[in-house]
């Protein structure tokens, strides 16, 4: 079983936090600081299994993670999971958010985290791995996004259209934003 | 809201104007939607969730006002009566709910949107449901309606979303409520429902256990799914359930053993292996039957996670055959890829290989060893999950030559480590491999000691009641050691303010080790060089720095220190000695009376009294020692751990009752208990005992000799005791001036002033001490440690021989001088360690009438919530086992079930094996009607009878199959390739009959028809179709249709892979049907030979009572195995309100007697020519219990439906040929036994003569 998937930049924030298991939004909080302050104290070299923290009470919990460019990519497992099946689940998962946002990059996920929410939800479902191939992964998101756009026509267009005028005005002060840098996690797919 | 939309869409085209105007319509279009909208509804402009975002990261500032500020704008938005309104800012709470906010106010307005019919809008709230629902979000209740119809939704996307919102925030209620849906949707056409439903049944299990026993056959069947991602879900699920009751789960150990070696999905077979990983510790005989498939898998993945996988089910296995059998191979083939995971330069690989070497280490540790070095090297490495991984290692590396230096390099990671986790650890894993085995490994213990103390100045690390323990263990076990663990804890307690010192989370761990050193001191107080010292040092302890149960351990150890001293003064006659003695008590002794804990409270006043009595008694000039040290007499011994709880309570003991007076006696058994190993006079003792294995005895020899110049650790004479205490309260002046802030010391006076006793040692010693103290403030001056003893110990410089050597030559240094001389006895005497070390090395002592097994239950092996799934599943269902259909009214419900009748809708059972869409509607149907027509009743409580007789047969036949066979029977792929057994069948059925009649006839009706896993024989109507005498089989049928076949092979040698199955469809209700078709499932090894994709047309129009045939070709891969197809009919149902479409599930037998070509005749002396050729070579056998008696009736079923002709026939038994139609002759034997018939069959093909013997086996128990 899968307890938890965090997705946390290299600053600490969190980008995607999904528990299988009821903890308290402090709690929630907590365990993505101490799962944190674990993570990022490692080298990128050194292996990708961790143990201590919150999150794993009990010895049958560990750590697998990996860091992809800004993000890392977080799932607490208990040992019914292989170790290198949950990486190369993460790798898949990351893939997917490659094909469905095109090079897919911190931002996306900052921005779409309700997107990533679903197509983590065609992977992974109650703790419990749901899906591990790619192709029909992406059918069924296209499969929904079509939905989604089917759904939008109509009654949409006057909230684009207002989104439209809001970008307008903002356009100036994204300029403005300063964004930390941002490498594409494509970019670094073949560090494994 | 949609109105809304539509209108402020429609007004802007509606103007004739925006027409006109063609390159400004965007624009005006624009404006007048503004417009309108800013009229009409402001909502529009609320922040959509990426303006939030922008938001929050535009005012980093203030993010917490920006976001206070939002969640009002979100309270309003969720007033509004639009849904996309609502959909927008649950979608935002969502993401506010990420950065931490609670948003659980918001639950109602949560459901609001998931009732949303836009599927957009609708997985938003199932989302925020996701992340936000749990157990005690009260509005779930109001869900179940909800969440049922969009489980069952004709959108897959929409019932996908449900059930994985679902699966997150499942409560017991939902799970009770809604696990028939997901029941049902097992049987969905879509595998992408069917793997959800599959899922989400395991959460369904772990919140309403009820559903587990009643649904797992259905479960197990998706082990079979076409879909390979439903079976990998189902593998998924059963695994979990699996691994917390493996036990419960042995019997599926030949389904997953066939899927095991027939799949390639890598995902599955990795939980399936794992899977074996939890069975095999229970059955052995399953280790050594997977030995081989995973050996293969071993040497032929490229995958490295099932490698990896494999390995350590392998070992798994190994370690539970390692009783019997030799499997060196085995293990060598382990520890071999292990070692070379171990030294890839991948660091994950390297972390597995060494998790995996550390469960072989349990059970083979010679093998590991072979890796020494490599681990040894892990020791080292950067991370810190390998260097963890690689300590678990270290129990099979150590040896009695290498601890020393394993445990040195140990230590030198203490000091460097960061992070107290892995100190912590650290500490523990030196701990526990210098302890291991009782203390296996060490042959040094004065070493062990100094590592101990050593470790006492760890900082901030959870373990020193630990180190406490240990010293306190190895003092008692090793005689021989007490003196020198003695003086180290001496130290110790002289200097307890080093270890007090801190903060307070750090002293109360570190401070256990003065709880030990304490009760040693007074323990073993005649090894105690400097008594009055070390009884002052503990008089000193201030109770408010304390804690408390140390106190206590003070107090009591105070007592005997005083005992002994005093015993020791009366024997000499020196009443000043004693009159001060007893005043130090009275004056110091009070303080403890204030401890605020109880314990030691009243330790102290107990002691006080006591002292107060004999200090009356002194007055007087009475000798009080002897009677004194009669309360701390005896040995104490180590005592096993759990023995306390394996005293077994003595018959009349009441341990309810009140004891009342026995308190009293109960005080005195404790002091007196145990023989007294020591001598009455304890005061006589107090000359330290004679030591040998530390050169005491030379030591002794030399203090005679000596000229008592030197200071002596304890003393026979008077005069020392007062010189004793002299240098004793000097050492505790100067402590004294140490510690207060206000004195004004010259560092270097004070060490250096000459005393009486003007020794150059103790010069040396203070300016060490010295040197110490700003080496570290957690040094304890005079305290060997371990750096210092290894130092010693390098210089073969011992502590005492040094002394040795001090007295022999005239050293101004430690060591240098004396060195040859010295290093010939310390080596003498290092062998002596070795020898004359006697280590108390047993498990401790027992309670008398102990129980010697350890039958305590592991009460905290697993938790609650898996332990209620902890049943038998290959039991019969009991009647009352059913999954609930949906109950109107749930909270009603459990007082209403009793009462029977009067449950407004009745339970409806659930079908194991038909097809439920045929069976559930028809008889939630008949369940309605009920309602209105008595007369319905019974028919309806015979179907469910049925349905539960079937459910009861199939379980008993899971529950009849012989494992045993399986795990034993080196041909058993035979029955596992065809897991239904017919002979178990007829055992069901003799069950059945024990029960009552009525019961019988149902079952009976169905039973003849077909095995049980042929779905119409769980189908609640019993038809009236058997009568057709024809070749034709029933197949399958319901109320409204039946369906026969008869499988023909072709005859065409060179294509005999394909054979025509003819079907024969009856109307058998009253209406009329039309375009009845038919959709097959292809399998691996079997597909239908078809020109489109489009069903196979069995009927346009069939009238009722009327029937249709039809054929359609089948191609198989191989003709010499059976198996199964699968097929939906579908057909429109027109009678006079119109049409409706039900369907039929079947489940077409192609058995491997199907490949049998009719009528194929052979002559007598040709057939008992092949049964002596070689072509004939392999055999299989079966024996079946029938009810027919006649042995001609069995054989002409098998001559009618396997097509087998008789060659020769006798009264008990008949022998038969058959010819496949690729050509290979097939000869059966069929004898007649007491209870049945018994089939041997002979064939050139293993695999065809066991499955023909198989099918041949099912026709006669049919018969």
């Amino acid at each position: 079983m899968i307890k938890a998937i965090l997705v946390i930049n290299n600053h600490g924030k969190p980008r995607l936090l999904k528990f299988y298991q009821h903890y308290s939004e402090e709690m929630q909080q907590q365990i993505v600081r101490e799962t944190f302050q674990l993570v990022s104290k490692r080298d990128d070299n050194v292996c990708n299994f961790l143990e201590g923290g919150t999150l794993i009470d009990g010895n049958d919990y560990r750590l697998i993670y990996r860091h992809y460019a800004t993000l890392y990519f977080i799932f607490c497992v208990d040992s019914s999971e292989s170790e290198l099946g949950i990486l190369d689940l993460i790798q898949v998962f990351v893939e997917t958010l490659d094909r469905c946002f095109e090079n897919v990059c911190e931002l996306d996920l900052i921005f779409h985290v309700d997107r990533v929410h679903h197509i983590l939800g065609e992977i992974v479902m109650g703790g419990m791995v749901l899906e591990t191939n790619m192709n029909e992964i992406l059918q069924r998101i296209q499969e929904q996004d079509k939905i989604q756009k089917q759904e939008a026509g109509i009654t949409a267009a006057p909230a684009r259209a207002v989104s439209a005028v809001k970008n307008m005005n903002i356009s100036q002060q994204l300029k403005d934003i300063k964004l930390p840098d941002l490498p594409s996690l494509s970019n670094l797919k073949n560090a494994f | 809201m949609r109105s809304h939309y539509e209108e402020c869409y429609a007004k802007p085209r509606a103007a004739p104007k925006g027409f006109l105007l063609a390159q400004s319509t965007f624009q005006l279009f624009e404006e007048m939607a503004l417009r309108k909208v800013r009229s009409n509804i402001d909502r529009l402009f609320d922040k959509s969730l990426t303006d939030l975002i922008r938001g929050i990261r535009n005012n980093k500032d203030n993010e917490s006002r920006f976001i206070t500020q939002c969640m009002e704008e979100i309270k309003q938005e969720l007033r509004q009566d639009s849904i996309y309104v609502k959909a927008n800012a649950i979608e935002k709470l969502a993401y506010l709910q990420m950065l931490g906010y609670d948003i659980s106010w918001a639950s109602f307005n949560i459901i609001e949107v998931m009732a949303s019919t836009k599927y957009t809008e609708k997985r938003i709230g199932y989302l925020a449901a996701a992340q936000s629902f749990h157990d005690e979000t009260e509005v779930l209740m109001l869900t179940t309606n909800l969440i049922r119809k969009d489980v069952n939704s004709a959108n897959m996307y929409e019932s996908g979303i449900a059930l994985g919102g679902l699966s997150c925030f499942v409560t017991p209620d939902l799970a009770r409520d809604l696990a028939a849906d997901i029941v049902n949707l097992l049987a969905c056409s879509r595998p992408y429902t069917r793997k959800r439903a599959v899922l989400l049944l395991y959460k369904v299990f772990l919140k309403y256990p009820d559903a587990l026993r009643p649904t797992f056959p259905r479960l197990k069947e998706k082990l079979e799914d076409p879909d390979p991602g439903v079976q990998s879900s189902a593998v998924n699920v059963i695994c979990e359930l699996a691994r917390k009751n493996p036990k419960n789960y042995l019997t599926l150990a030949p389904v997953f053993f066939k899927l095991m070696t027939t799949s390639s999905n890598n995902w599955m077979l990795i939980k399936i292996i794992k899977l074996f990983g939890a069975l095999v510790p229970l059955e052995p005989r399953l280790g050594k039957k997977l030995l081989e498939p995973l050996t293969n898998l071993i040497n032929s993945t490229s995958a490295m996670s099932l490698l990896y996988e494999c390995i350590n089910t392998v070992i798994a296995v190994l370690i539970s055959i390692s009783a019997g059998g030799d499997h060196t191979a085995s293990i060598q083939l382990c520890v071999q890829k292990l070692g070379v995971l171990i030294e890839d330069s991948d660091q994950n690989l390297k972390y597995l290989g060494l998790l995996a070497m550390g469960k072989i280490l349990k059970t083979h540790p010679k093998a590991v060893q072979a890796h020494k070095d490599i681990v040894l090297r892990c020791l080292d490495d950067k991370d810190e999950s390998i260097r963890l991984r690689s300590l678990d290692l270290l129990y099979g590396m150590v040896s009695k030559k290498n601890i020393v230096e394993i445990v040195k390099k140990l230590m030198e990671h203490v000091e460097a480590a960061e992070g107290s986790h892995y100190r912590d650890e650290l500490l523990a894993r030196i701990i526990g491999i210098c302890s291991w085995s009782n203390y296996q490994y060490i042959s040094n213990f004065e070493w062990y000691i100094s590592v101990l103390v050593e470790l006492t100045k760890v900082e901030g690390t959870e373990h020193g009641a630990k180190i406490a323990e240990q010293i306190q263990d190895v003092t008692v076990r090793v005689e021989s050691i007490r003196h020198f663990s003695v003086s180290q804890m001496a130290l110790l307690v002289e200097n307890a303010h080093v270890l007090l010192a801190g903060s307070a989370q750090q002293r109360s761990n570190m401070c256990e080790v003065l709880l030990a050193a304490a009760w040693i001191c007074g323990e073993y107080s005649q090894h105690v060089r400097n008594v009055q010292s070390v009884l002052e040092s503990m008089l000193k302890a201030k109770p408010s720095v304390m804690p408390g149960h140390i106190l206590s351990v003070y107090v009591q150890n105070i007592g005997k220190l005083y005992c002994s001293l005093m015993a020791k003064a009366e024997e000499e006659d020196d009443w000043d000695a004693v009159d001060s003695l007893d005043n130090l008590m009275l004056s110091k002794l009070p303080q403890f009376e204030l401890s605020e804990h109880l314990e030691a409270q009243e330790r102290a006043c107990n002691l006080m009294t006591i002292i107060r009595i004999v200090e009356n008694l002194h007055q007087n000039r009475e000798k009080m020692g002897a009677e004194f040290q009669k309360l701390y007499d005896g040995e104490l011994n180590p005592v096993a751990t759990k023995a306390q709880r394996k005293v077994p309570v003595p018959d009349g003991l009441d341990l309810d009752a009140w004891i009342g007076e026995e308190w009293n006696s109960e005080v005195d058994s404790d002091n007196d208990d145990g023989e007294s190993d020591m001598e009455a006079t304890f005061g006589a003792q107090i000359t330290r005992p004679k030591m040998e294995g530390f050169g005491e005895r030379n030591e002794e020899e030399f203090e005679e000799v000596d000229d008592g110049k030197k200071k002596k650790k304890g003393s026979k004479k008077e005069r020392e005791l007062t010189k004793e205490e002299v240098e004793a309260r000097r050492k505790q002046r100067e402590q004294e001036i140490e510690m207060n802030p206000y004195y004004v010391k010259g560092t270097a006076t004070a060490p250096k002033r000459p005393t009486r006793f003007g020794n150059p040692i103790e010069r040396t010693e203070n300016i060490e001490k010295e040197k110490e103290i700003i080496q570290s403030p957690l040094e304890i001056p005079g305290v060997v440690g371990l750096h210092r003893y290894m130092e010693q110990q390098d210089s073969t410089l011992s502590w005492k021989k040094a002394k040795e050597g001090k007295k022999t030559t005239k050293p101004t240094k430690k060591g240098k001088k004396g060195k040859k001389a010295r290093r010939t006895t310390s080596s003498s005497s290092e062998e002596e360690d070795q020898v004359i070390h006697k280590v108390n090395r047993n498990d401790g002592e027992m309670p008398e009438g102990a129980k010697s097994t350890d039958d305590e239950e592991e009460t905290n092996a697993i938790n609650n919530e898996f332990r209620a799934l902890d049943m038998d599943l290959d039991a019969p269902l009991r009647p009352d086992e059913v999954v609930k259909a949906p109950q109107a009214y749930q909270r009603v419900y459990a007082s209403q079930h009793k009462q029977g009748p009067l449950v407004p809708r009745p339970p409806t059972t659930f079908e194991p094996k038909p097809a439920p869409e045929i069976t559930a509607p028809t008889v939630k149907k008949s369940l309605k009607k009920e309602k209105k027509d008595k007369k319905d009743k019974k028919e309806k409580k015979t179907t469910k009878k049925k349905t539960l007789l079937n459910v009861e047969a199939s379980d008993s036949k899971s529950n009849l199959f012989n494992m045993d066979d399986w795990l034993d029977d080196a041909k058993a792929s035979a029955i596992v390739s065809a897991p239904k057994k017919t002979l178990t069948v007829e055992k069901a059925a003799k069950k059945v009959k024990k029960s009552t009649k009525k019961v019988r006839e149902a079952y009976e009706e169905t039973s003849g028809v077909c095995t049980p896993s042929i779905p119409q024989q769980a189908s609640p109507v019993s038809s009236d179709a058997s009568s057709s005498s024809s070749n034709f089989q029933k197949l399958a049928a319901n109320k409204s249709i039946s369906v026969e076949f008869v499988a023909r092979p072709n005859e065409d040698p060179l294509d005999h892979g394909r054979v025509t199955v003819h079907l024969q469809v009856k109307n058998t209700g009253g209406e009329r049907m039309q375009k009845v078709e038919l959709s097959m499932v292809d399998t691996l090894n079997a597909k239908l030979v078809k020109d489109s994709e489009s069903p196979i047309t069995l009927a346009d129009d069939l009238e009722s009572m009327t029937t249709s045939e039809a054929a359609f070709d089948v191609q198989v891969t191989a003709t010499n195995v059976s198996r199964t197809m699968r097929g939906t009919v579908t057909y429109f149902l027109v009678d006079d309100q119109g049409t409706r479409d039900d369907k039929l599930d079947l489940r077409l037998p192609l058995p491997s007697t199907v490949f049998i070509i009719p009528n194929s005749s052979i002559r007598k002396d040709d057939y008992s020519n092949l049964l002596a050729s070689d072509d004939v070579d392999f055999a299989a056998s079966q024996s079946v219990k029938t009810s027919e008696i006649k042995l001609k009736s069995v054989l002409h079923q098998i001559s009618k439906k396997a097509h087998f002709s008789i060659v020769e026939e006798t009264p008990k038994a008949a022998s038969l040929f058959g010819r496949t139609v690729g050509g290979q002759p097939v000869c059966l034997l069929v004898k007649r036994t007491t209870d049945g018939v018994q089939i041997d069959g002979k064939a050139g093909d293993e695999q065809l003569v066991q499955s023909i013997v198989q099918d041949v086996a099912e026709i006669c128990a049919r018969v």
